[in-house]
Parts: C-alpha cells; structure tokens; sequence
C-alpha cells in the first residue's frame, strides 16, 4: 500500500481528465492523475503511483531505479504489482 | 544523471560509509530514526547497519500505517462489517492484523464480506456494482494515501452515491514525531524524514524539528545509497554545528509537496481532537476524520460502532518497538511465537513493520554483506 509505483502515460483520458491509461511493468491500467493537476503529465511522462493515484512525476532514471527497488522487495512487490493488476479504477 | 548500478554498487556504499565515518567524534554514539517503514525495509533489506560505523545507530520509528492501527480499530472494523448488507473493503496489508476479536481474515471465515482492494477507487467501483449493499472503505495511511481517499468521497459525492462510506483512521505523522520527541524514553541526534509522505506534504512542515528540538532531518530515498547520502548529510551536519531539513530526495520530493493532494484532504478531512495509536497511546490532533459536510459518507456518523479500547497482548512489545526503544529481535516473542506466518502484533504483519523486515531479510542481510566484503 505505502509503495510507489512508477509508470509510463500512455494516454490521457479526453472524457475523463483525471484519468490517464498508464503502462506498469508492461500492463495498461486506467490511473487517477488528478492530483497531479498543477503540473499535468503527458503522454510520454513517468509518474509515481501509490494506490491508484499518481502523486508525483519523475524522470525515467528514477522509473527505472524505483521498478529495480521494487523487484529487489519480492513477496511485498509481487503482491502490489497483482493487486494493482487486478484493480479497474474509473 | 544517476545510473541503477550505481546503487546496486557495495563499492558506493563503502566509500559512503568511509566519508561517514571520518565524520564521527571519538567517543560519541550517534542516533538517528528512519521514520518511515519503507526505509526500514531497506535498511534490513541490504543490511546497511553493517556497512555504518558501530558508533552510529539506526533506530525505527513509528511509520508503518499498518503498524499503528490499535486492536480496538480492528475490532470496530469488523463489527461493520458484521451488519446486515455490508461489505468492506480494506487494502491486502490489513487482512491479517490481529483485532481483539482475530483478524479481517478470520472474520471472513465466519461470514463477513471483506474484500481486498488496490485502491479507494475499487471500493467506489464496488459500490456502484453493488447497489444493493453498503460498501465500507477501511481507510488506512499516512499523508500518503489520505488524498487518495479525499479524492474518492469527492467523486461518490459528485456521482450522488449513497451506499458508499469511509471508516476512516488516516494518521498524521509529525504529531507522532513530536510524542517521540517529548518522550524520555529515547535521546535521538536526527532523523530521517519519509520519502513518500513528504512527496505530498513537502519538507517546511519538518521545521519546528530543527527550531524547537534542535534536531536535523534529511528526507530521504529508499535506495541504499540514498540513505547512506542523508546519514551522511545528518553526520556533515552535526559536525558542522548546523541544525536544518534538507531534502536529499528532491528528484521525486517537491520542496513544496503537493498542493493539490493537500487542497483535497483539506476540504474533505480535518484533524480529530485525539486519536489512538497503538503503541505510542493517545496523541493529540494526529489523525483525520471526515468534515460534517461529507458525513453522508463517514461510516462513523452513520453508524454507532463499539469504541472499545483493546490493550495490546501482554507478550507484544510493539509499542518499544515503534517508538524505537527496542530493537525487533530485542522482543521477547520475536521469531519465536511471533512470526509473519502466527503474528501477534502489527509490527510482524506488514511488509513495512520492522519485525516483519527483520525477520525476512536481518539474518540474510548480515550474511550477505559479510561475503560482499570479501571479496
């Protein structure tokens, strides 16, 4: 629940502004960016996730040393990662 | 730019650790808290006590959301959703944490409808999918996730749902870090500040650390490195004579955090007078609960729930050990009857308590550092 996952904006929503379709770990998701409203990502952009709502945007180094910290975790990641997977946010 | 490998490298860590040490006054014993239960995770995780001079000690502090939850919330929880027509619907790391009366788990077991979700918004989703039942979100977390929870009352009062509702029980941490502060329990040289809740509420409220306690705070990474670079940044500090917050994990932290995330909890949430933490008792304006003009979905204004207090089982030392006085293998129950598989506290449930990180990765860390130094 406390982890950040990143990912990449692959899409924004036009019906639904605070939603973005967003590619983790290689999955398509629908994500909340609405909080990110000040400085709104665009396709292309890494955001950081926690439970379905990006709360920062960072850069893809970072994307890319957050996902090898996250594998690094195991059983915590595996189990974020499946429930992330299975949840359909709207 | 920063390359992964770079964090991956021991070599890195050492040449860190090195710098730190060159930086310890003979004689002095340095303390510093990792507030927040990521860090802890990757302290265990890499085995970073090994890598630090034996003078300095990192201790653990009260930042697992899980962790701090007492017996009587779980309790409460369940008697929600033991009512007629309800499901509720809490995020996986609470399933098995012990109430006074079992765990969400257990409670499924004798009948209840309790339902893991990634998200608040799959609790939202649940509700319209199930107009014919109440669907209760368990809201646990720090700053981290409250905006996330903000939001989705936000949006079911948009849509006009009325089978929707928030057990709310967001904790707040710097009232937490200020009862670790003004307890006497522990004499701490500095801390290192959370990563993720400072993403949202920035790095100025940690001032009052620095200008009414005199102690510095490095926000920091989760990446071994990054927090080797903030104890380093505590150590030039104290050396120095300087006493600030710095934030040695801009690259994700807005020195600002997020002002949208904090406009939404604002309008939805506001402080409760007091509220229980388990371990550290009761502590004054440290949680949130839901502003009267969104009671429609406060499951506390609709519904009365028990409220009953629950001590700790005797055997649990949980409470030392987020306040960071006792060590998790310090523990009379640690790794003994106290397991992740039968925990009797919260601190061996989560992935992020510091006896569950100690006890999945503590003894493989040392043995790993120990052979990484070999070579």
């Amino acid at each position: 629940m406390c982890l950040g996952i990143p990912g990449q904006v692959v899409e924004l929503r036009t019906d639904r502004p605070d939603l973005a379709e967003v590619d983790v770990s290689g999955v398509r998701r629908p994500i909340n960016i609405g909080l990110l409203i000040d400085d709104p990502p665009v396709p292309g952009d890494w955001i950081l996730i926690h439970v379905g709502f990006a709360l920062s945007k960072i850069d893809e180094a970072e994307a890319k040393a957050a996902m090898d910290f996250l594998v690094s975790l195991g059983q915590a990641y595996d189990d974020e990662l499946a429930a992330l997977q299975a949840s359909r946010i709207e | 730019m920063r390359f992964v490998d770079e964090f991956r490298d021991a070599g890195a860590a050492r040449a860190l650790a090195t710098r730190i040490a060159e930086l310890c006054e003979p004689g002095r014993q340095y303390t510093f808290m990792e507030v927040c239960g990521g860090h802890t995770h990757t302290i265990y995780q890499h085995g970073l006590e090994d890598y630090l001079p034996e003078q300095i000690n990192l201790v653990h502090g009260p930042g697992c959301p899980v962790c701090v939850i007492p017996m009587g919330r779980v309790d409460d929880a369940i008697h929600i959703a033991e009512q007629p027509d309800v499901i509720l619907a809490s995020f996986g790391d609470m399933m098995r944490v012990p109430g006074g009366r079992g765990s969400f788990l257990e409670a499924n077991a004798a009948g209840t409808d309790i339902r893991m979700v990634y998200s608040p918004l799959d609790a939202l989703k649940l509700a319209r999918s199930h107009p014919d039942k109440h669907v209760v979100f368990m809201a646990i977390g720090f700053e981290t996730t409250a905006p996330s929870t903000a939001v989705t009352i936000q949006r079911a009062a948009a849509e006009g749902l009325d089978n929707f509702s928030v057990f709310c029980n967001h904790v707040t941490i710097l009232p937490a870090i200020k009862a670790i502060l003004d307890s006497p329990d522990l004499r701490l040289d500095g801390f290192l500040g959370p990563g993720h809740v400072s993403t949202v509420i920035g790095c100025e409220p940690y001032r009052f650390i620095t200008r009414d306690y005199h102690k510095p705070l490095v926000v920091a990474g989760f990446e071994p490195l990054d927090i080797l670079q903030a104890v380093y940044q505590l150590m030039q500090q104290l050396a120095e004579g300087r006493c600030e917050v710095e934030n040695q994990y801009s690259r994700v932290v807005p020195w600002q955090g997020n002002p949208a995330a904090l406009r939404a909890v604002h309008e939805v949430m506001e402080l409760r007078p007091y509220f229980e933490w388990r371990g550290l008792g009761f502590i004054s304006h440290s949680a949130l609960r839901i502003r009267p003009e969104y009671a429609k979905f406060d499951t506390e204004a609709r519904m009365a729930l028990p409220g009953v207090r629950v001590a700790d089982p005797k055997a649990c030392q949980c409470g030392e050990v987020l306040k960071g006085v006792l060590k998790p293998w310090e523990c009379k129950v640690f790794g003994t009857a106290c397991t992740p598989e039968t925990p009797i506290g919260t601190c061996m449930v989560s992935s992020e308590g510091a006896c569950a990180a100690y006890y999945n990765f503590g003894r493989f860390s040392r043995q790993r550092v120990k052979e990484a130094t070999r070579v």
